[in-house]
């Protein structure tokens, strides 16, 4: 098996121009594992900055597909493009962030080129010249370690896990501009319907993340968790509990039949921390919880605990966060 | 309409996993196992899609060993009309690419004009059966459906995906492959009469060799299941709501540096 090749990493871009700060992490992860990290945007519309951006995080080489065809995002689209690509560069890697894009177009474009796909992994280490890919299996109960039979070997990678390149200025990369036939779509897109915006961070790409569960008592109080969310920057999830009663959207469900989260800081709130919702937060780096039971299971897996009502405790650590972040 | 429901017989979430000796699968001693809830929200679309055209055949698809007759005949109790099982141990270590081929060698024996899955499995958690599928297939596809509805004469589905910041709506020509997010709808409880109906419905087998497949080995392949590393143990902060919630401050600060 060889060695050569460089490690793709797929850019999830925000439909403007410009790639996602969870570029970074791919990135810095693909050069961590020896690189050459380069990167493959697929867009209607690139821009100067977006290579600056990407070069400053470590891309060597940026491969460009710009074309009409690839906006909207069409799985079909995507995979035959990249497959075309990769059959003509030979990568060693491919990689791409957990999005709901990316989980769809690298799956099919590992079975368009008929090797293996790790989904949501997160962690990577060669093991001689061959890479084993970490990922949460059985609600997160367990970790799998796979390998593939061949290259290349394809990945999504789960964001806020993988520690980001650090933006570095004056640096560039050559834009490469493949002639790749553009593949006729079956599937024609028809509207994009925008959810309503909370001014909140996107429950998957937040930093922080707070959560309310049953403890919260109805859809009415989660402004006070909303209101802690505007001064921290944070996402406004749920668990199972809250979004079965009709509290909230099932779009904010984190857990095991909702989203997946690993913020560097969560925040639980009447949150009893059954096991479907430890799945979908427990690689969050630090946890929070606040429930008026001590033996609520998610003190298990808490760094800090208050055992109180979280309707004295919110009110009073909103104000706390206030004044720090005031200073 | 004919419309084939992939679905996988998972481990209920609650049981408690252990690793096998061996160390690359989960001991199966004492586990309930359960059809995975996304593919249950992709029978119950499937069954409303036929109930709702006043015709047509929904059968339920499972790769699996011996157990997961237990997951079709549930499949079946909830209303599919047959189903058929992958059964061959060729397919113990399948990967999402393994079984992508053998669900497709079905559906190019079946032609139904319409695949759903669940999103993922809840027990290797991959997802990416449903986008494999399709390409080994080269129908379209969409994955993690909130709403779908299949035209008049059945040639099109238009259906809703889950997308991060709202839903993007796509038109599919038929046949075409979807997977089913939570929200599409609320799965039925079988009936008495449906459990009793069940015992009655056909189950084929199916093997590697009845569907003109190689053994080949998987792409994927695990080399370890290992135990969570343990959490670096957590403190409950005493003292009254005013007093805790400012040392909590402190610590998000000065220890975690999360804030």
């Amino acid at each position: 098996m060889t060695m050569a090749g460089a490690i793709w990493c797929v850019v999830e871009d925000d439909r403007k121009g410009m790639p996602k700060k969870v570029m970074a992490e791919v990135i810095g992860e693909a050069a961590r594992l020896g690189g050459p990290a380069e990167a493959v945007w697929l867009t209607d519309k690139a821009s100067d900055d977006g290579f600056t951006q990407l070069a400053g995080w470590g891309a060597t080489k940026v491969w460009l597909l710009e074309n009409a065809a690839f906006a909207p995002y069409r799985s079909e689209v995507w995979a035959a493009a990249l497959a075309e690509l990769a059959t003509a560069q030979s990568p060693k890697a491919i990689f791409g962030p957990v999005t709901s894009r990316q989980r769809e177009a690298l799956a099919r474009l590992a079975a368009r080129l008929g090797v293996g796909i790790s989904a949501d992994s997160v962690a990577f280490t060669m093991q001689g010249d061959k890479l084993v890919a970490t990922r949460p299996v059985y609600a997160g109960k367990l970790l799998s370690k796979v390998t593939w039979a061949k290259q290349p070997w394809v990945a999504t990678l789960r964001p806020n896990v993988f520690r980001p390149a650090e933006s570095q200025a004056g640096k560039t990369a050559a834009v490469e501009r493949p002639g790749v036939k553009s593949a006729s779509a079956q599937m024609k897109f028809v509207e994009r319907r925008e959810e309503v915006s909370t001014g909140l961070p996107e429950l998957a790409e937040a930093e922080i993340v707070i959560s309310g569960g049953r403890g919260m008592k109805g859809p009415e109080n989660y402004v006070i968790l909303e209101n802690m969310g505007k001064v921290i920057g944070a996402a406004v999830g749920a668990s199972r509990a809250a979004v079965d009663a009709g509290w909230r959207p099932h779009r904010f469900q984190i857990g095991q039949t909702g989203r997946t989260i690993s913020p560097k800081l969560y925040l639980g709130f009447g949150v009893s921390g059954a096991i479907q919702h430890l799945a979908g937060m427990r690689t969050s780096k630090v946890i929070v919880a606040v429930n008026k039971d001590p033996e609520a299971p998610i003190f298990k897996i808490a760094d800090y605990g208050i055992v109180a009502d979280l309707f004295e405790v919110v009110p009073a650590l909103t104000e706390e966060f206030k004044r720090l972040l005031e200073k | 309409m004919k419309i084939l429901v992939a679905i996988k017989q998972v481990p209920d979430t609650a049981t408690q996993v252990k690793i096998a000796s061996g160390g690359k699968a989960i001991d199966t001693a004492g586990i309930t196992w359960i059809v995975s809830p996304y593919d249950e929200f992709a029978v119950e679309e499937a069954l409303r899609i036929k109930e709702k055209r006043g015709q047509g055949e929904v059968v339920a698809v499972c790769l699996g060993p011996d157990r997961a007759k237990e997951a079709l005949r549930s499949c079946l109790a909830m209303g599919c009309d047959r189903a058929i099982h992958l059964n061959d141990p060729g397919w113990a270590e399948a990967d999402t690419l393994t079984t992508a081929r053998a669900l497709a060698a079905v559906i190019k024996q079946e032609q139904p004009q319409l695949v759903i899955c669940g999103r993922q499995a809840i027990d290797d958690d991959m997802g990416a059966v449903t986008a494999q599928l399709a390409e080994v297939l080269g129908w379209p596809c969409a994955a993690w459906i909130m709403e779908e509805s299949v035209d008049a004469d059945a040639k099109s589905i238009r259906a809703a995906r889950q997308v991060e910041g709202g839903l993007e709506v796509f038109d599919l020509p038929l046949p075409a492959v979807i997977s089913a997010q939570k929200g599409l709808n609320e799965p039925r409880y079988p009936t008495l009469k449906g459990i009793m109906g069940a015992k009655k419905k056909e189950i084929k087998d199916l093997k590697a060799s009845d569907l003109g497949l190689p053994a080949d080995p998987p792409q994927l392949s695990v080399v370890a299941l290992e135990a969570l590393p343990p959490r670096p143990p957590g403190r409950v902060i005493p003292g009254d709501v005013g007093t805790a919630v400012k040392e909590l401050v402190r610590a998000l600060r000065e220890e975690a540096k999360a804030i």
